[in-house]
């Protein structure tokens, strides 16, 4: 199996460009500034001294200990992303691309954000190396992070919101690439996630890998061998490509990507692209697995996790479950729900939402394995930012039985 | 010899140069459309670029991107703009060019849509998404039913891929008079006439400027170094004014007739 697109950014038929004319340019000589560094031993240095210094990597693998016990199956490690510097592994590759643009000279930063933690790690960036930062955020994201906008305005960055459409993240992308396509001579657009048009799914999955290089090592010192199963959530995928990619040719290891399922089966009602029937379009500068009515417009999805609530799915995804190597299944807002709870109180750690999702697939996947069986399950992120919108969803029960 | 060439052909043999209004199809309605496509031919129009509405329509500003979404919110789908403009067959001989991004035109099937486009009438296809390195499969198709894909150019084109582009281009070529999304702008560019001169270098095909061009006098300037001048936003502002379709046409004429410069 090929696991590097060809150049023009195709994984077999997911990928490419699709873009306005004015950005090939820019798309060009993004490309040709990443591929002159990704190879290139300074600024490799550069960026694993960052991801130590800024990030605080290596993240732990930790032994969860009593959700093993819990569940009475597999012994589950848990690939601790939520303790990066900015709370979720968004970081690993803001550092990274915010190198790339100081090194091609650009000095203004734009990001899209849906939830506010890429908006947050890209304001953080911004403010450590002195770039100009403006995010995008649609409005009704904006009112359900009001925490995070101060936060990113705190840092320096200014927080524009958007009014169109669903006035969520693909239409904060939307904004973001015509900013982009009008200012394209000194601006830099720090694409969040692995999607978008190429070179951005590729740049976004190297620069999250480090999760995956660094899970092999630790569960080689921990445990003799690798692991028998690899869990992460998948809104766009990065952090799901970062743990999965190291592993794809180690045929023993077999991966879960699991979807927003949302409420309901319904067009509208969820987020999980790779549903029986699933088509493929084109979003965003990508081809790829695509929520669409019958006309072609794109869907509007739903999710309990803003961070999983998108209507396309990075293209090596796409390529991934064409050809069988990653399984992806959906969980229901109430299974994440319940895993968040779970996980706070058996663990300790407070999961993000999305992260969350990744821990009820574990719930299910744990208890069919045998106890000798090891799996990893990425927690890509922490759930401070989601503990009032948690509490709302849950109205009396947060208060009730559960946590008394 | 397709219609788009013959109109460049005749336009001049005329010594004139071209106008080419784009309205969103289907904004306030698909028969409302129709109406205006025809007095748009009427008073001048030399070729009628049709907007397809998308979701999601990133090169555009936001007059266009609303006038998109009242479309959808009338229920217009691409078979339907395809039926209307069967229909106008019967009405008027102007060119008709589809305006879409990729998604709609990809959901539709290409196959079927070269087919239906052709038995419609349609002219040309542009589509704002599809760059030159993704166009070979469709424009071959389209070749075959004498349709032609409509290629764009913008400033930031490097002269290697302007070689690319020209060399499977036809009809004309459309140059983005600046980085950027659609919409008026007070000024015009200085960047469209250098971007024009180069193109020239490469290609004999005609060229037409389009993006923010909005008045009489930005016009009157891209005729003096392109063959054609697109009109957008501000021709689709106009139909965002006016609920009533009598009434409608007559501000759609009225403004028109402002732009134009006298014949």
């Amino acid at each position: 199996m090929k696991h590097e697109p060809d150049e023009k950014g195709y994984w077999g038929d997911y990928g490419g460009r699709f873009v306005p004319e004015t950005l090939v340019a820019p798309l060009d000589e993004l490309t040709k500034a990443y591929f002159e560094c990704r190879n290139d031993t300074e600024f490799r240095t550069d960026l694993s001294g960052f991801l130590q210094t800024i990030a605080n990597r290596p993240s732990p693998l930790y032994f969860a200990e009593r959700l093993t016990k819990e569940l009475g199956g597999a012994k589950i490690y848990l690939k601790r992303e939520d303790l990066n510097h900015t709370g979720a592994h968004k970081i690993n590759n803001c550092i990274g691309q915010i190198l790339l643009a100081l090194k091609m000279g650009k000095t203004r930063i734009i990001a899209e954000t849906g939830a506010g933690q890429h908006g947050v790690a890209t304001a953080t960036v911004c403010a450590r190396f002195g770039l100009k930062c403006v995010v995008y955020m649609g409005t009704e994201d904006m009112r359900r992070q009001e925490l995070n906008v101060f936060r990113m305005r705190l840092l320096g960055a200014e927080v524009r919101g958007v009014d169109s459409g669903s006035r969520t993240l693909k239409d904060a992308i939307n904004e973001a690439l015509r900013d982009w396509v009008t200012n394209v001579s000194d601006t830099f657009y720090l694409l969040g996630s692995a999607l978008g048009p190429h070179p951005y799914p590729l740049m976004v999955r190297d620069f999250q890998s480090v999760i995956g290089r660094e899970t092999r090592s630790q569960i080689l010192a921990a445990e003799g061998r690798l692991p028998d199963i690899l869990i992460a959530c998948v809104g766009g995928g990065s952090n799901a490509i970062g743990l999965f990619h190291e592993f794809l040719q180690d045929d023993e290891v077999s991966m879960i990507g699991a979807e927003a399922g949302g409420r309901g089966e319904q067009l509208g009602e969820h987020a999980a692209r790779f549903k029986p029937g699933a088509k493929a379009g084109v979003l965003h500068g990508t081809k790829s697995y695509l929520l669409q009515d019958s006309e072609g417009q794109i869907a509007l999805t739903h999710s309990v996790s803003a961070g999983l609530d998108y209507a396309s799915v990075g293209p090596e995804h796409a390529f991934l479950y064409d050809g069988g190597r990653v399984k992806y299944t959906s969980i229901s807002d109430e299974e994440a729900l319940s895993a968040f709870q779970l996980l706070s109180s058996i663990e300790g750690i407070i999961p993000a939402l999305e992260s969350s999702h990744a821990v009820a697939q574990a719930v299910k996947t744990a208890p069919q394995m045998s106890s000798d069986k090891l799996m990893v399950v990425n927690l890509s992120g922490r759930g401070d930012k989601d503990v009032a919108a948690v509490a709302e969803e849950l109205g009396s029960d947060l208060g009730g039985t559960r946590l008394q | 010899m397709s219609r788009i060439k013959r109109t460049f052909e005749q336009l001049k043999l005329d010594g004139r140069k071209g106008f080419i209004p784009f309205i969103s199809a289907g904004d306030p309605d698909l028969e409302t459309t129709a109406e205006i496509v025809v007095l748009l031919a009427e008073l001048g129009a030399d070729i009628i670029e049709l907007g397809v509405p998308f979701s999601d329509p990133i090169a555009d500003g936001p007059v266009i991107q609303a006038s998109s979404q009242r479309s959808l919110d009338a229920g217009t789908t691409l078979g339907n703009i395809l039926k209307m403009t069967a229909e106008l067959k019967n009405r008027t001989d102007v060119p008709i060019v589809l305006f879409s991004y990729f998604n709609p035109l990809l959901n539709y099937g290409i196959e079927r849509l070269v087919s239906d486009a052709a038995a419609s009438g349609i002219d040309g296809i542009l589509i704002t998404d599809v760059i030159d390195d993704e166009a070979s499969a469709i424009s071959d198709t389209l070749a075959k039913n004498n349709i032609d894909l409509i290629s764009l150019i913008a400033p930031t084109t490097t002269d290697t891929r302007l070689e690319q582009i020209t060399q499977r281009a036809n009809g004309f070529i459309y140059a983005i008079s600046r980085a950027g999304i659609t919409g008026a702008r007070a000024e015009s560019s200085s960047e469209a006439e250098n971007l024009v001169s180069r193109i020239r270098r490469f290609t004999d095909l005609p060229i037409a400027v389009g993006f923010g061009i909005s008045k009489r006098e930005h016009i009157e300037n891209v005729w003096r170094y392109a063959d054609a001048a697109v009109v957008g936003s501000a021709i689709v502002t106009q139909i965002e004014k006016e609920k009533e379709r009598a009434a409608l046409l007559e501000r759609i004429r009225a403004f028109t007739t402002s732009l134009l410069p006298k014949k």
